[in-house]
């Protein structure tokens, strides 16, 4: 999508739909293979919040960076991530992004400004802080976008952050992706007030959007993103969403029948999932638009499955790099 | 060669690297003003761009750290007083030591952190720790521990110049001390112990800020009859398990100087390196001379009791080769 437009038009919109899809896609089927037991290690899934990686991502150029979280899988993809190297990561193989060393929760591309989904709730704060400082030094016109979640809004560092970050007015867009929990708690039990005013307290000009339209979040991150690479500073997006899945898969073995939500509310976020809710807007346009949602499904359909494929034949990760990778030029 | 001083020496070093590559940035608490002395003159040469002041926030300097190196810099962040690496301590353990390895070797982090450490001038407990040990223990972090103008010059030189991230940590209170430092380009490389002072009787292991009462243990060790090896390590990760070995096997006697405090110390994983590939070359108990499993106190007097000094050093020494009655 270029840079001067200011509207999604119809083909722009299938083209977000489709990298919507193909994360939600890939995210069904690491749930199914995680339930079967055929992963080694946790996924913690997007399901129902693709809409803001897709909308940010598609007003970044591959030299901006990201960072990510521990539900990193969405933002990976978005930013242009290889799909096989992301699941033969998670599948533990010698062909995974990080060989095999990192997984799930770890996944980066760093040619690709992709500087890593996190295990630590919050830590993209700083790191995307420090590479806007980097990127204003450097003044290539490169920006970066921090994505984090409502919970990660509790970390203090969160504060540092946003004062570094209007102080010395970087080219940093923060993206609050509030989907409701924070982990096993309902947002409302854990935070207090609302988490963009905690920008606007520094003057950061902020934006409270519907997070699962993504049409609404493509021109918020825009307008974000256009301000940073001008050197107008950063801008802080609180996107509003919902987690259909629980915080990680197999969460049910953790909570023991216990329950933090209510199975009703999930279904009918399902309904205003932002995939569902895109195509209904696509499907208005008639019959041809119909025939190429159908082609967009098989094609997304054939890559994920090409990509299992890929992950589950790689040759398992060499454990030997354990030890040669600690180090730039030596073992530990 | 010429004599400087350790502060002017580390100064030095940072001129040059900044001057060499425009990567290399520094970034800290009240920098500009140099409040620590290391720092003089370099806003002034090298503007606020790349040397800035930062707001008080110790948790996110750490990770900022990591991101302005992910994305392109040569960092220096300047931490102050190694008590505060407690307070960075998160980005540190999580980030920057594990980075390179979840990313499969993808991330560079080229990061120098300068931290001072250690007691002596009624700092109190929160201003006055050796807090390298936790450092020791994260795997991906080199921590070097010069001992001489010399040795700060050229391995601030070579961390900086690295793509691993390494902690530079300065004997709080040494910057006075004046010592040679060989003109022109000067690197030290990492894990290369030197000999301080050669003896036959027994090895003293002196870290950083104990090699000068070691050296004057050693003196008036000499005068009671016992030869004392002196063995400066100068960084700990890597760490030069060879130059230890080898003095052992010349003196079968091994005391090892750390102003930590003792559990857990570089001191304690120095002894149990000896224990499991010196263990033949001991004709005595390896010793630890170190601060006790205490804060350290504020009263000089109290200060004065348990941070490690000449006199207990060479009383550890006499009493380990049996020469106890000599003094």
């Amino acid at each position: 999508m270029s840079g001067t437009q200011t509207t999604v038009s119809h083909q722009d919109l299938m083209r977000l739909y489709e990298q919507m899809l193909l994360i939600r896609r890939t995210e069904e089927r690491l749930r199914d293979e995680n339930k079967a037991g055929n992963l080694p290690g946790a996924v913690h899934l997007y399901i129902g919040e693709e809409a803001i990686a897709t909308g940010v991502c598609a007003n970044l150029r591959a030299t901006d960076m990201i960072t990510s979280t521990h539900r990193g899988h969405g933002h990976y993809l978005a930013k242009g991530g290889d799909l096989n190297a992301m699941l033969a990561e998670i599948w533990a193989k010698s062909t995974g992004i990080c060989k095999g060393m990192g997984g799930s929760m770890h996944v980066a591309d760093f040619s690709k400004g992709i500087l890593g989904a996190n295990g630590i709730v919050g830590a993209g704060f700083a790191i995307a802080t420090g590479a806007a400082y980097s990127a204003m030094l450097a003044g290539e016109g490169r920006i970066v976008v921090d994505f984090f979640g409502d919970g990660s809004s509790n970390q203090g560092t969160l504060m540092e952050c946003l004062n570094i970050a209007a102080l010395w007015q970087l080219p940093l867009v923060f993206v609050c992706e509030n989907n409701t929990f924070s982990e096993f708690s309902p947002a409302k039990t854990v935070t207090a007030g609302v988490i963009a005013d905690r920008a606007r307290a520094f003057n950061i000009p902020t934006e409270v959007i519907d997070g699962n339209d993504v049409t609404a979040v493509w021109k918020a991150a825009k307008t974000a993103v256009e301000r940073a690479r001008s050197g107008g500073g950063p801008s802080f997006i609180e996107a509003h969403t919902y987690r259909i899945q629980g915080h990680l898969e197999a969460e049910d073995l953790f909570l023991g029948g216990q329950r933090y939500r209510e199975p009703e509310e999930i279904e009918s976020w399902k309904k205003k999932g932002p995939i569902e809710v895109t195509r209904k807007q696509l499907e208005a346009g008639g019959p041809a638009a119909v025939a190429q949602l159908q082609e967009i499904e098989t094609r997304v359909m054939a890559k994920v499955d090409a990509a299992v494929r890929f992950a589950v034949e790689s040759p398992p990760a060499d454990p030997e790099l354990a030890f040669s990778l600690m180090f730039d030029g030596r073992r530990p | 060669m010429a004599k400087k001083r350790m502060i002017q020496a580390i100064n030095e070093a940072l001129f040059e690297e900044l001057e060499r590559d425009p990567k290399v940035i520094l970034f800290g608490e009240d920098v500009e003003l140099a409040i620590m002395g290391d720092c003089r003159g370099l806003t002034e040469r090298f503007g606020r761009n790349r040397i800035r002041n930062t707001p008080i926030s110790e948790q996110s300097l750490t990770g900022m750290a990591v991101g302005a190196a992910a994305a392109g810099h040569r960092v220096i962040l300047h931490l102050m007083f190694s008590n505060f690496i407690y307070t960075g301590m998160d980005a540190i353990g999580n980030q920057m030591a594990k980075m390179r390895l979840m990313s499969g070797g993808q991330a560079k982090l080229p990061i120098t952190v300068i931290a001072s450490y250690g007691g002596g001038g009624s700092n109190a407990a929160q201003h006055s720790d050796t807090a390298y040990p936790p450092l020791l223990n994260l795997g991906g972090i080199n921590v070097l521990t010069p001992a001489t103008p010399g040795d700060a010059k050229g391995l601030l030189k070579t961390a900086i110049r690295g793509n691993n991230p390494s902690f530079f940590m300065e004997a709080g209170g040494r910057g006075g001390e004046q010592g040679e430092v060989p003109d022109g380009e000067h690197l030290v490389p990492f894990g290369k112990a030197t000999i301080a002072r050669a003896g036959k009787d027994v090895t003293i292991v002196a870290i950083g800020s104990m090699l000068k009462p070691a050296l004057q243990a050693a003196k008036e060790l000499a005068a009671a009859g016992v030869d004392a090896e002196v063995i400066d390590p100068r960084t700990l990760v890597p760490f030069d398990d060879a130059a230890v070995l080898a003095s052992l096997k010349k003196t079968g006697h091994l005391v090892i100087c750390d102003e930590a405090r003792e559990r857990c110390s570089a001191a304690s994983e120095i002894a149990a390196m000896v224990a499991d590939r010196g263990f033949g070359l001991l004709k005595a108990p390896v010793k630890r001379v170190a601060v006790p499993n205490v804060c350290i106190p504020y009263a000089p007097n109290a200060e004065a009791r348990v941070i490690p000094n000449a006199e207990s050093i060479a009383r550890t020494c006499r009493e380990l080769t049996g020469r106890a009655a000599a003094a």
